[in-house]
């Protein structure tokens, strides 16, 4: 395994979390920094660091009164939170900051001071030669390539049922979920239609809240927080932002790419990852991801959760939130993931993996537009 | 299709797809250093990165590679509608509209031949739309 170089000194999501109408967008984004600012044992006067999307630095920077020397707005889509720490780790490197804040915050179901989703600018090609065929949100985008993957696999529409039914077994673990109640396949295939072959519960939640990251030097972690989180391996790439255009509808270049990079950096096998999280905006992106990430060959991805390895008790833990299917999906889900991570390296998760030592963290951005991997440990290699 | 369809707004770089349409055309574009056709449209060959390319005229014909069925309110459309990716015989895929068939997946398998056909939204803009070959229009 190779060195660390930063490590998740303060680390929490928002104080509430589902349906907060009383909240804005940016509160949200504060809420959840000075909550991990309090796990840091820091004031937003020590942070010299800002890195978020959906707000802006700037609004973050005069919101919190934070000055920093180093900034990072990459946004593209749920994942920017994983660049933002793979960013982040590299700023500190080069000496350009010392601690780093991460924030997400979404009002993705009140809607309180939030931009809609955003719709392409006219002229663009995806406004071109896509928006005219009625593409209208990621329900009828993120899906497109599915039929196509389900056919090349072999799979059918109730390997996608079957990742929200075992998602909900997790979530029935997790106090903090959304939806706790257990669901079978015959309850997931006979929800209400979306968009051929999407039925409801294999789409995600909307809903509000947010999270924040404090992120530091690996060296001086220890003295920082009682349980630091090392970062081990990153990645990140994008493929583009057409979903017409996705090279092969039934793998993800950009999660291969990311994937790839992470495992490397890290100098690790799959078979010494602990724990699992897929970004799951939409049930098929755990499938996609098993396979493009390497946990499974293409093709096997469906038998391995239809033989129990990523529910409870399982040899790969998979979404133990919940994922963005039953735990919470405020629109960018990277956060949660990621904090869902965090929780199982500090051993506070709610649906503990015992004696779990490596997790990797996946997402994605857009429509597979984009896509970065985070790989933690606690223990310091 | 109902009033209120989003209408593409063409670029320079993409002026001879929609003139194509209006005239009932469906317009690609080719590599004359390395005979790659390709889409979307733009002045050099994303293959090679040459700038020596010209604009082809397309069969029109290709294969259902992948679609949803959309239930979803959305402007312009009356779901359900169908939206498909084609992979079009010259190689490059295109999202478009399936028409001509009802939106039944068992009537929609997966690489069936498919033919371009246009529906005029005004006097500039033609969308190039896809029906299963042989099915009516």
């Amino acid at each position: 395994m190779t060195r660390a170089r930063a490590a998740v000194i303060g680390a929490a999501e928002t104080t509430e979390m589902g349906k907060l109408p009383h909240i804005s967008q940016l509160q949200l984004h504060a809420d959840a920094a000075l909550n991990a600012l309090a796990d840091a044992g820091l004031k937003p006067s020590d942070i010299d660091g800002i890195a978020t999307a959906g707000e802006t630095p700037e609004s973050l920077a005069l919101y919190l009164g934070i000055t920093p020397t180093w900034i990072d707005a990459t946004g593209v889509g749920g994942c920017s939170f994983l660049m933002h720490l793979r960013h982040g780790m590299a700023a500190i490197e080069a000496g350009l900051c010392r601690h780093v804040l991460i924030t997400h915050g979404e009002s993705g179901r009140s809607r309180v001071a939030a931009a809609g989703f955003p719709h392409p600018i006219a002229g663009s090609l995806p406004q071109q030669f896509e928006t005219p065929y009625g593409t209208f949100g990621p329900p009828t985008m993120f899906t497109i390539p599915v039929l196509r993957y389900l056919k090349d696999r072999g799979y059918g529409q109730e390997d996608l049922a079957r990742v929200a039914v075992v998602q909900r077994e997790w979530a029935a673990l997790n106090p903090r979920a959304s939806q706790k109640a257990p669901i079978t396949i015959d309850d997931v295939m006979s929800s209400k239609m979306i968009a051929y072959p999407f039925r409801m519960l294999m789409c995600c939640l909307v809903t509000d809240g947010g999270g924040a990251i404090v992120l530091s030097a690996a060296d001086h972690a220890a003295d920082l927080h009682a349980r630091p989180v090392y970062v081990i391996g990153t990645g990140e790439s994008v493929e583009g932002n057409m979903i017409s255009q996705m090279e092969d509808f039934s793998s993800s270049k950009a999660f291969r790419v990311s994937g790839r990079n992470a495992f490397a950096e890290a100098g690790i096998s799959h078979a010494d990852v602990d724990h699992l999280m897929i970004y799951d905006a939409f049930a098929h992106l755990p499938l996609y991801g098993l396979e493009d990430l390497g946990f499974c060959a293409p093709g096997e991805a469906a038998a391995f959760i239809r033989e129990g390895h990523t529910r409870p008790g399982g040899r790969l833990p998979m979404n133990t939130n919940g994922g963005g299917l039953s735990y919470m999906h405020s629109g960018m889900y990277g956060m949660y993931a990621l904090q869902e991570s965090i929780r199982q390296m500090r051993g506070i998760a709610p649906a503990q993996v015992n004696g779990a030592k490596i997790s990797v963290a996946h997402g994605v951005g857009g429509m597979f537009a984009a896509s970065s991997t985070i790989i933690f440990a606690n223990e310091r290699p | 299709m109902t009033a209120g369809r989003p209408l593409p707004v063409p670029t320079p770089e993409t002026a001879h797809f929609w003139e194509g349409a209006r005239l009932g055309e469906l317009r690609l574009q080719t590599c004359r250093d390395c005979g790659q056709t390709y889409f979307p449209p733009r002045p050099f060959c994303p293959g090679c990165t040459s700038r020596n390319i010209e604009v082809t005229r397309a069969s029109g014909r290709g294969a259902l590679h992948s679609y949803v069925i959309s239930h979803l309110p959305a402007p312009g459309f009356e779901p359900p509608y169908t939206i498909a990716v084609v992979k079009l015989d010259e190689g490059p895929k295109m999202m478009s509209n399936i028409v001509g068939t009802p939106c039944d997946p068992a009537l929609l398998p997966l690489d069936h031949p498919v033919e371009v056909t246009f529906v005029s939204l005004n006097d500039q803009i033609s969308l190039p739309l896809f029906k299963l070959a042989g099915a009516a229009t």
